[in-house]
């Protein structure tokens, strides 16, 4: 093994040693990335729901939302981040029936999963999940339904400074809209391993 | 006169496919274009800053390699090196058979493309099942993928769903949406069932170590999210300077490959999952791919090496928009395939060796690649290469241009065929003595001969 990677690595040196120089590490200013329509700063959050809502992302605003939402589309098994759950049980009427730890032998059985998200860029409308702060992978893609609870706190202005503050997390997702794919014919249909929808929850 | 390889290809291609090609290529390309261009306030300069990126990136990767392999190691993975395209499969099966492993689920990867790991891990009884909508169909169909981004490109709805007829995955439906479903049902429990889950890699961050994949569907993260060994294979090529970097190249990778602002999910994976995480893998290897890029590296046509495999070059490509991918006879179609084939098929080049001549050298495929590499110069390269090494398909349908070097290098001579040209112009076309040229004259016309003028210009300009 280590003989084939001296092998590369020798390949690799020989190759680049006749280069008169070698290229340098460009500089350019994070200007050269900002976008032209980007709203002035301190009405993030609008604009992060606007954006969210353009990449067909589904925006709640409070529990109650939240439970009109998944009655509406008949989604009454689900998960919850048992961290979570306190602040949210009190909106679920008794016909809901959610649980706190995810069986992966049942993944069909959960219509939605609550998880928390570790921050947004509002720039993209995406959502930032991380391993440390998610309960379950698998409860954050296997259901239909995917419900990101994030605090107002938690909010990126654009890519560059999401990127900046990557957190010290060996998984980080970055989650703009529900599942989708294009493969067929070039039409798009949502839903494809991953949540057909995908919601947010700013909670204060 | 003979035709090359792809002309066949294409005049083999049945109407409505290349009508869907094309069609689906060009909306891609317009999206493309207009998004960049209302998104940014320069889009040529972020290019030519990304292609600067990528250019540092692989022209110092005696540097980089050995310090993202340390940062690998120090976030948890294991990496391998693999020189050739055996030793990666070989490789991928060791870990599996180490484990006692016998399935694999496959997020979308060029390099298991190229490599042609599925098939490998298919005769040693192992089941690496695609996940890609996609790539799935192909792997159902035994076919291969038409384009880097959209690998059923080339087929129809129809056809979709009587492979998932044939294959028990329901009455035969045609509606996208139910076929998406019925990929969705089948799938899941498949990423529940197996062991390993194998992805690329889109960049490596050599500053942190981080793997970054973009996806739509969600099947890599399913990938990782299941199974408790994760396999990267990743080109020594992908590395990216600092986590930075990233902001360039995922703004223009979206952008160019599907005309979205970003992919759905933009996964930073650096390691095995968090302690406390349920869900996720225990073991993540990281196998650095060789496989004739350091070949490509000491080529004069190593600025390919920045390609970051967004296809835009395909779907803006008036060769591909007519011939389709398969016509490319080789993993990577379109102009990138056309000088990337050719290089990573090492001695079998000569085989390949009509690719670079499958362009009009309009120049589209460099003015929309998101890292700016110059496709049409490294295409005559090749070209020039072909001709050098006397690889038969580098000449097949050229003009033979021996008879023109003569007269141009002997004043004489030339003055005489000036001449000659005049006859062109009484004469019928049929009578030309070149069989080159009837050839080219049968499909175009000539404009009336003029030769001989400039230096009658000449002359009198001199006189007065």
């Amino acid at each position: 093994m280590s003989t084939e990677r001296n092998e590369i690595l020798a390949r690799v040196r020989a190759a680049l040693a006749p280069l008169p120089r070698r290229a340098p590490l460009p500089e350019w200013d994070h200007e050269l990335i900002q976008l032209r329509a980007a709203q002035p700063p301190g009405d993030t959050w609008a604009q992060f729901f606007q954006r969210f809502a353009a990449v067909n992302g589904t925006p709640l605003k409070s529990g109650a939302e939240l439970v009109a939402l998944l009655e509406q589309g008949g989604w009454r098994r689900g998960y919850c981040d048992p961290a979570l759950w306190p602040a949210l049980e009190g909106f679920f009427p008794a016909a809901f029936q959610v649980e706190t730890t995810f069986d992966r032998a049942r993944v069909d059985d959960y219509d939605f999963g609550i998880t928390a998200a570790v921050g947004a860029v509002a720039e993209t409308g995406t959502l930032i999940l991380s391993d440390r702060g998610t309960s379950s992978r698998l409860a954050a893609l296997a259901p239909w339904v995917h419900v990101a609870v994030v605090r107002p706190d938690q909010i990126h202005s654009d890519l560059s400074a999401a990127l900046a503050a990557l957190p010290d997390d060996p998984n980080i997702v970055w989650v703009t809209g529900p599942s989708k794919t294009a493969d067929v014919e070039g039409i798009l249909i949502e839903g494809v391993h991953g949540p057909g929808v995908q919601a947010a929850l700013l909670l204060g | 006169m003979a035709t090359q390889l792809i002309d066949r290809f294409a005049a083999d291609l049945p109407p409505d496919k290349r009508a869907s090609v094309y069609q689906s290529t060009k909306a891609t390309h317009e999206k493309r274009t207009k998004l960049l261009f209302d998104h940014f306030a320069d889009p040529n300069h972020l290019r030519a800053t990304a292609g600067e990126i990528k250019q540092h990136v692989i022209e110092n990767l005696d540097t980089y390699l050995p310090i993202v392999e340390a940062k690998l190691a120090a976030n948890g993975a294991k990496v391998h090196w693999a020189a050739t395209a055996e030793s990666a499969c070989a490789t991928v099966l060791g870990i599996m058979k180490a484990r006692g492993a016998t399935k694999m689920v496959k997020a979308k990867t060029m390099v298991s493309e190229e490599i042609g790991l599925a098939e490998y891990l298919g005769k040693h009884g192992i089941e690496a099942l695609e996940t890609d909508l996609g790539e799935f169909i192909v792997q159902i169909d035994h076919d291969h993928p038409s384009h880097i981004v959209r690998p059923i490109i080339h087929k129809n709805r129809r056809e979709i769903a009587r492979s998932f007829e044939r294959e028990g995955l329901g009455d035969y439906n045609d509606d996208p949406g139910t076929i998406t479903r019925r990929a969705r049902k089948f799938l899941r429990h498949k990423y529940l069932a197996a062991d390993v889950g194998l992805t690329g890699a889109n960049f490596v961050s050599v500053e942190s170590g981080r793997i970054v994949l973009v996806t739509n569907e969600g099947n890599s993260r399913f990938s990782l999210a299941a199974p408790k060994v994760h396999i990267a294979l990743v080109g020594i090529e992908k590395l990216v300077p600092r986590d930075r970097d990233l902001g360039v190249l995922l703004n223009l990778l979206a952008r160019s490959a599907t005309a979205q602002q970003l992919t759905v999910y933009t996964e930073f994976i650096s390691g095995p999952r968090a302690a406390g995480q349920p869900d996720g893998p225990e073991e993540m290897h990281v196998v650095f791919v060789d496989n004739g890029r350091t070949e490509v590296l000491a080529s004069e046509c190593r600025e390919i090496l920045r390609c970051i495999r967004c296809g835009a070059c395909l779907n803006v490509c008036p060769i591909y928009r007519q011939a389709s991918g398969h016509a490319y006879r080789s993993v990577y179609p379109g102009p990138v395939g056309a000088v990337l084939s050719p290089l990573l098929a090492g001695k079998q080049f000569p085989e390949l060796a009509d690719l670079p001549k499958a362009s009009s050298l309009c120049g589209a495929c460099q003015e929309v690649c998101p890292v700016n590499i110059p496709i049409p110069d490294l295409l005559l390269r090749l070209r020039a290469r072909g001709k050098a090494e006397g690889a038969p398909r580098a000449a097949v349908a050229s003009p033979p241009m021996g008879a023109w070097a003569l007269l141009a290098s002997q004043p004489a001579a030339w003055k005489a065929a000036l001449l000659g040209g005049r006859l062109l112009n009484v004469l019928p076309t049929k009578f030309i003595p070149v069989p080159a040229l009837r050839a080219w004259e049968e499909k175009r016309t000539l404009p009336a001969w003029q030769g001989g003028r400039f230096r009658q210009w000449m002359r009198e300009r001199r006189k007065s």
